[in-house]
């Protein structure tokens, strides 16, 4: 793969918030890249930068409170950020498309769902409006919609939160995008349903070659359809890696307390407490020196609280990993 | 165990495809539901995406008006009841929604988010007993309490997801309808809130009606599970013995569909295309049948099948003319 170009390279990003309380910085220092075809999946605890990242790509946070500080963003060969809003305009939903964490804030309440397809497909294609809502009925009914013909005619209020969720993704789907940006794009899904959903994205990456950026708090969706991990932890990346090999050897303490505290069925006593990473993500107004998982780390010495922890890279160069942790190898052997 | 919610019959209908001059189709999404719930008791509630959940829990609430049937909380009939009546027991039946984020004021802050309940139903005076019952609700959800004057959209999907779990928590009610209160929270803060949810059964003897589509959840948090399917309950047992000698053909895919069951999976036939119904089912018969692996012709598609109870287990019971063996 990494002869090729990649499609989307982020580097260095860095966003903050600016309230009255002082300024935050929700992402930190965040690099990667995905290649055409390629599915890199974001995991972290809730409120470590996954969706801040995600939406910066497309420059959709609010600015202000929003402000990208730094790093670059290449989309295809073109600098992102400098391009004019009415150029990016025209990469939104075609080129890039977005799956949006929550369905509701993006759904237009007043308008159905079918105008809300046929809408996203005419501002991209030449498609007629019988053309673009035959397409809208057959997107529905690829995302496992039953009765799309009917459903295509409702309005979002009328729709359960998986119905509504599976619209969204059916829009993101309509202009064939070279890039698919998910932000949960399955959480309140079914197994079935979620499994068919992924599924399809799969197909599409194969057969058009459909790059995906996929947060998930779902580790066995990780596991099942990702190439490549990324592990955020307080607006970091702590851990890159190959999905494989993260599984068979988390290198990062947060990525192995994570990996232990996944749910299996018939696993463990019911009713009993379920185990935890203790403590809580510190805010990120006040940081502490050092490592930003220090406070909740069983494995913490004295240089962990130095000074800021760099990204190393980690076990063989094959493996192409990345850690931020000074006790990586020591511990992970 | 004491019923606390008892519903009979319950039903909503949508009239659906386009107002007012298309006559008699409707969206069925509950149709005629009996459910209880005991005190202290935790109830999971599961189905495919559509199936009714959400509109079963918010008609228990009373935040959608029945097309027909009753509800009965703690032994008043709140179907009857004028919103002026309803009043005192809306603090006791509290709601956690699906959809944090248009669940929750934009113009409040997370302080008048938390104390606007505490202050409706008077539940503490206003300056620092106040403070303090906050500052505690947000720790019991994982939160600091440094994100007090912060409003909604200044966090994240979870995040918001725990707020609105602490609203529902600061009036201390007695049942709470949870709709996939942990779907959008990673591993570990869902643990957390299940162990909250958990401890406060023990210490307060709270009841749940648990909804989600994680199946993995609902076993570990419930007594009993409910499972529906378009709007009807097809069955329902004790968590243990659902999740061992499930006997109703839907309940049996949807528990080899858990990732990691991949034993329960091979030994099932395949289901059909969710998409492309082959079959038809006739008005009266098995809403399942069009998808069932062993639904037989002539039987299944003419006639609604009955709850029937397990001949060893009467808490068992399920709405299915060919049942597979336990
Ligand atoms: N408008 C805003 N003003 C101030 N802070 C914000 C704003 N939006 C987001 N944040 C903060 O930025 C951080 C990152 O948020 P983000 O939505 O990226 O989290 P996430 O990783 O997607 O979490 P989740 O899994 O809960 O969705 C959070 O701590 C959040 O509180
Ligand atoms: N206000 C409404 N008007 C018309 N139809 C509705 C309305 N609310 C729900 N429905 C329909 O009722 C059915 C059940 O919806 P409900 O939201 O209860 O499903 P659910 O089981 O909660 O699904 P999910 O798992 O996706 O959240 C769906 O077919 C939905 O389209
Ligand atoms: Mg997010
Ligand atoms: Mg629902």
């Amino acid at each position: 793969m990494s002869s090729e170009a990649p499609l989307l390279s982020v580097e260095g990003l860095c966003v903050a918030f600016r309230t009255e309380r002082g300024a935050v910085r929700a992402v930190d220092d965040v690099s990667f890249s995905i290649f055409p075809g390629e599915t890199l999946g974001i995991v972290g605890e809730s409120g470590c930068g996954k969706s801040v990242t995600a939406l910066s790509i497309l420059r959709l946070l609010p600015t202000p409170p929003a402000q990208i500080e730094d790093g670059s963003l290449h989309f295809g060969g073109r600098d992102l950020r400098t391009l004019s809003e009415r150029e990016l305009e025209a990469v939104r939903g075609d080129e890039i498309a977005m799956v949006f964490q929550e369905p509701m804030t993006s759904l237009n309440p007043v308008h159905t769902v079918g105008a809300q397809i046929v809408e996203a497909i005419r501002l991209h294609r030449p498609d007629s409006r019988r053309e673009a809502r035959t397409r809208a009925i057959s997107l529905l009914e690829r995302v496992g919609i039953r009765d799309a013909a009917t459903v295509v005619d409702a309005f979002p209020h009328e729709l359960s939160g998986g119905m509504r969720q599976r619209v969204m993704i059916a829009m993101a789907l309509s202009c064939e995008p070279k890039l698919l940006l998910a932000d949960e794009p399955t959480t309140a899904l079914d197994v079935t349903i979620q499994a068919q959903i992924l599924d399809l994205l799969q197909s599409l990456r194969r057969s058009s070659h459909m790059a995906i950026l996929l947060i998930t708090h779902d580790l066995s969706v990780v596991e099942h359809h990702t190439d490549r991990v990324l592990v955020m932890y307080a607006g970091e990346v702590v851990e890159s890696a190959r999905v494989g090999d993260l599984f068979r050897r988390p290198a990062h303490p947060y990525t192995r307390a994570l990996l232990a505290s996944m749910p299996r069925l018939g696993g463990g006593k019911r009713r009993t407490r379920l185990p935890t990473i203790e403590g809580v993500v510190p805010g990120l107004g006040n940081l502490p020196k050092g490592c930003r998982f220090q406070e909740r780390c069983g494995a913490v010495v004295e240089s962990c609280r130095a000074e800021r922890i760099p990204l190393t890279s980690f076990g063989t160069v094959e493996e192409n990993r990345m850690v931020r942790c000074l006790r990586a190898e020591e511990l992970a052997s | 165990m004491k019923p606390l919610v008892q519903t009979e019959k319950l039903g909503k209908y949508y009239p659906r495809g386009g107002g007012l001059f298309t006559r008699g189709t409707f969206t069925r999404a509950v149709d005629g539901v009996d459910l209880t719930v005991g005190t202290g008791e935790t109830v999971g509630l599961v189905g495919e995406s559509g199936s009714g959940k959400s509109t079963l829990g918010r008609l228990i609430l009373r935040l959608v008006e029945p097309s027909f049937g009753r509800v009965t909380f703690d032994g008043h009939e709140i179907t009857s009841l004028s919103a002026r009546e309803l009043q005192p027991l809306r603090r006791r039946m509290q709601i956690i929604f699906q959809d944090p984020y248009s669940s929750l004021n934009p113009r409040m802050t997370v302080r008048d988010i938390l104390a606007e309940p505490l202050r409706i139903h008077k539940l503490t005076a206003r300056g620092s007993e106040e403070e303090g019952r906050i500052v505690e609700l947000l720790k019991r959800v994982g939160m600091r309490p440094e994100i007090l004057d912060r409003y909604p959209h200044e966090f994240s999907g979870g995040q918001r997801q725990r707020i609105g779990i602490a609203r529902s928590l600061a009036v201390q009610p007695d049942f709470i309808v949870c709709d996939e209160p942990v779907s959008a929270l990673d591993v570990s803060i869902q643990a957390q809130i299940v162990n909250l949810l958990l401890d406060l059964q023990e210490e307060l003897g709270v009841a749940y009606l648990f909804i989600s589509h994680d199946l993995r959840v609902v076993e570990h948090i419930s007594h009993r599970v409910v499972v529906l399917y378009a709007g009807h309950v097809v069955e329902e047992a004790s968590a243990e013995r659902l999740y061992r000698g499930a006997v109703h053909p839907y309940t049996r895919t949807l528990l080899a569909a858990v990732p990691g069951n991949e034993a329960a999976r091979r030994a099932l036939p395949v289901l059909a295309d969710a998409t492309s119904p082959a079959r038809v089912a006739e008005e009266d018969g098995c809403p399942y049948f069009p998808r069932c692996p062993s639904g037989k012709v002539g039987t299944c598609d003419v006639t609604m099948p009955e709850m029937s109870a397990a001949a060893d287990d009467t808490t068992h019971r399920f709405a299915c003319h060919f049942p597979e063996t336990r």
